[in-house]
């Protein structure tokens, strides 16, 4: 029996105002007119308040230049991001504007519009950009993206500052101090005095929780040990180095050392096994961004209260800091590319930039080097001034680094997402080989990554 | 009708017509008429099947900027590879030891279900049934857990016993047993399914006339069982091996592909070489690499197959 007034017609009808209403309720979208029309898919934030800091700014810069902006933020669980990337690279269709992974610059660069105009505009006003972020986004002499705020990353060390002084008898507050200046002892934070801080802290019980398997964290962190001892695997014309290279060599030899202190199955450890070291309280140190430390403070506070972020130690070759940027790329097929290059120079510059980073509570990262004194830094705790050494500060006397830099960057893409240089680590300290197999296997990986153009 | 059953209605049409009659009389063609009814099923086939399959193929004999056609080029770069040597192996064993522990484990499930009265069966068969019936991705992930290196709760249950952790994806053996663990895990209530209905189709009397002659339970199973249940065996481990040569999700969430690369399989070899690399055409390569042997694997079962069933008819 039909039920009244439910007839045939009424459904279709109300259907097709369901499906209009989902269709067009679905994005966000800032309807202003004029200014005509962008799609933009951002980084979905790990930090809660990062898209809303996101949203806010877009939306004040839509209403303004009257333009409708559709902004998606989609997650990298499972790569949806990156996958979303390949499939418009693709199909040449999609966003306007799209968050890229450091690599991704690179491989999509032939679909990408140049922003060098953009860039130059920003370097005028802001000082030098990033060399890392220079060397991941620029192709064949152009910009291919513009080095984003949101989401890049440095990886100093997050120390618990107790454990630290009472096993390994190091006061890293005092070396590295909340001020615009080194402590007392500062050029005595080596990898030497990692190493025997490691082996101290392992005996105490508290071991580093330094990861060593496939995942960033380890390749990161590795990459810019390797950059302390002068140790690249690749030239930049493409030419593997493994050959008669006997810094790299003595890296490799370093860090199978240092593997010996860690707990035994680092082997394994994803990027989030060591926020969970130092978050249980099992470990008095990591490398990672504020995330590890911002989770304790609200799950342990007790841990938090005793961490304090300090540069990476330096080795024979200086110091280096791992740091992770991303990139926001305009598709060349995209229809609005003008608007788009608009949208992310005013995302760049200092007060969207410092918005963004002081809603992250300080993860995000800007490329400019005269951005590293936001004031979050100095403020955020407890305790007070944890993070103020998280960015690259001019007394750190460090350089930024990206792991394989400087191999071209397709190449070096291929070797950071395999992990060669943890995976050479490994199949010493774990597998058994020889130096020289390990090495001969890690030449035999490059030469298959080079061939095939 | 027509004796060739070409014709569905033969109209008388008046001459002057030739070429309209023609056009009706195809039109009203059995075959056209089972052509245009197929049509949508030829048109999703074409396009979400063998349109990939075919672009995959043209892919893999690109070069890394895919400007230049190289042949087989990757192919012949991944053989002379350390890595993928590895990877070739890992997943013959990845999805022989699963397939094969599915096989046997579902044989079992199912003559131990089949032995069931009726009533209590359903419960049972429920219940086994929940591993295939979750998202892999998200068991998977349940696992991760139970596995993690650092706070597995089933090592947190050994401990209890005074057994020593069990480094699950640590160590590269351990993190291969694991995966195929969690595989057989999964993958089993098909095979029991499978092979639950093939038991219900077997005729009681052929059991009896075995008893009658003597038979033992073993020779039932040798000479009753198995020889009634072969095909449905070659279909199911057939399929079973197709689609575990190219599981992703396990090894994904489980191990990423570590320790050092020690559990990669093909699919998850692919995905980091292809996509997270930016080596689209290699990617393909990969993953194109077992096609041609599981095509051979599969054209011989199945001839199997209709050999058996044409003897039988």
């Amino acid at each position: 029996m039909p039920i009244q007034g439910l007839s045939r017609r009424n459904v279709l009808r109300s259907g097709a105002g369901v499906i209009a209403a989902g269709a067009l309720s679905a994005p966000m979208v800032h309807a202003q007119g004029t200014g005509g029309s962008l799609r933009v898919a951002f980084w979905d934030h790990w930090v809660p308040t990062g898209n809303d800091a996101m949203r806010k700014l877009v939306k004040e810069w839509s209403e303004k230049n009257r333009v409708e902006v559709t902004l998606d933020f989609i997650n990298t669980t499972g790569n949806q991001l990156q996958l979303a990337g390949a499939a418009q690279a693709q199909s040449k269709s999609g966003h306007d504007i799209i968050s890229l992974a450091p690599w991704d610059v690179g491989s999509y660069a032939s679909v990408l519009e140049p922003v060098d105009d953009v860039i130059n505009r920003l370097i005028a006003k802001y000082g030098p950009i990033s060399p890392v972020s220079e060397y991941l986004a620029k192709r064949d002499g152009a910009w291919r993206g513009v080095p984003a705020v949101s989401g890049s990353q440095n990886k100093p060390a997050c120390v618990r500052y107790d454990l630290l002084q009472e096993h390994a008898g190091i006061d890293i507050r005092a070396m590295w101090p909340a001020e615009d200046k080194a402590g007392p002892g500062a050029e005595t934070w080596t990898w030497d005095t990692f190493l025997m801080a490691a082996e101290k802290c392992q005996k105490a019980g508290v071991p580093f929780g330094l990861p060593m398997g496939a995942f960033t964290d380890a390749v990161d962190m590795i990459g810019a040990l390797f950059a302390s001892y002068g140790a690249s695997m690749m030239d930049e014309k493409g030419k593997p180095t493994v050959r008669g290279n006997a810094k790299l060599r003595t890296a490799i030899e370093y860090a199978v050392k240092l593997s010996k202190f860690l707990p035994n199955d680092v082997w394994a450890w994803d990027d989030a096994s060591n926020n969970r070291a130092l978050i249980s309280g099992k470990s008095a140190l990591v490398f990672n961004p504020p995330s590890a430390w911002a989770v304790a403070k609200r799950d342990q506070p007790q841990v938090a209260e005793k961490c304090w972020t300090v540069p990476m130690p330096a080795g024979p070759e200086g110091r280096y800091l791992a740091y992770l940027p991303w990139t926001s790329g305009i598709w060349n097929f995209g229809r609005n590319k003008t608007t788009a290059k608009a949208l992310l120079e005013h995302l760049s510059e200092r007060p969207q930039a410092e918005a963004l980073t002081s809603q992250t509570a300080g993860y995000d990262i800007p490329p400019f080097a005269s951005m590293s004194d936001f004031k979050i830094w100095q403020t955020e705790g407890p305790p007070t001034g944890t993070v103020f050494n998280y960015p690259l500060k001019a007394h750190h006397n460090a350089k930024p680094s990206v792991a394989f830099s400087p191999a071209p960057g397709e190449f070096a893409a291929q070797m950071y997402v395999q992990a060669l240089n943890t995976k050479v680590i490994a199949r010493v300290a774990q597998g058994g080989d020889t130096m020289d197999q390990a090495l001969g296997w890690l030449e035999r990986e490059l030469s298959t990554i080079v061939r095939g153009g | 009708m027509a004796a060739d059953g070409t014709l569905v209605v033969a109209e008388a049409r008046p001459a002057g017509h030739g070429r309209a009659s023609t056009l009706q009389r195809f039109a009203r063609r059995r075959s056209t008429i089972a052509f245009l009814m197929t049509l949508p099923l030829i048109a999703i086939i074409g396009g979400l099947v063998a349109y990939p399959a075919a672009y995959a193929m043209y892919l893999s004999t690109l070069n890394r900027r895919m400007t230049a056609n190289i042949g087989l080029g990757n192919f012949e770069i991944l053989l002379e590879n350390d890595t993928f040597r590895a990877v070739i192996w890992q997943s013959c064993i990845f999805a022989i030891g699963a397939v094969v522990a599915k096989a046997l484990i579902g044989f079992w499930l199912a003559h131990m279900l089949h032995a069931i009265p009726a009533k209590g069966q359903r419960k049972w068969r429920g219940m086994l049934l929940v591993p295939w019936v979750i998202p892999p991705a998200l068991s998977t992930l349940g696992w991760w857990w139970m596995f993690d290196p650092s706070y597995s709760s089933i090592n947190w249950i050994l401990n209890i016993f005074a057994v020593p952790s069990v480094p699950w994806l640590g160590e590269p053996w351990w993190a291969r047993i694991s995966v195929i663990m969690v595989n057989v895990w999964y993958g089993s209530p098909f095979f029991m399914i499978m092979y639950l209905a093939a038991l219900k189709s077997v005729p009681d009397q052929l059991y009896e006339a075995a008893a009658i002659d003597g038979a033992t339970g073993w020779q039932g199973l040798r000479y009753v069982t198995l020889p009634m249940m072969q095909n449905i065996i070659s279909i199911t481990v057939l399929f079973s091996l197709i689609v575990t040569f190219a599981n992703y999700d396990i090894v994904r969430v489980l191990t990423n592909g570590g320790p050092r690369d020690m559990t990669q399989v093909f699919a998850s070899y692919a995905f980091q070489v292809g996509i997270l690399s930016g080596n689209l055409p290699r990617g393909a390569a990969v993953s194109l690499f077992m096609f041609p042997v599981l095509a051979i694997f599969a054209y011989f079962i199945l001839r199997g197959i209709n050999r058996r069933n044409k003897e039988q008819m």
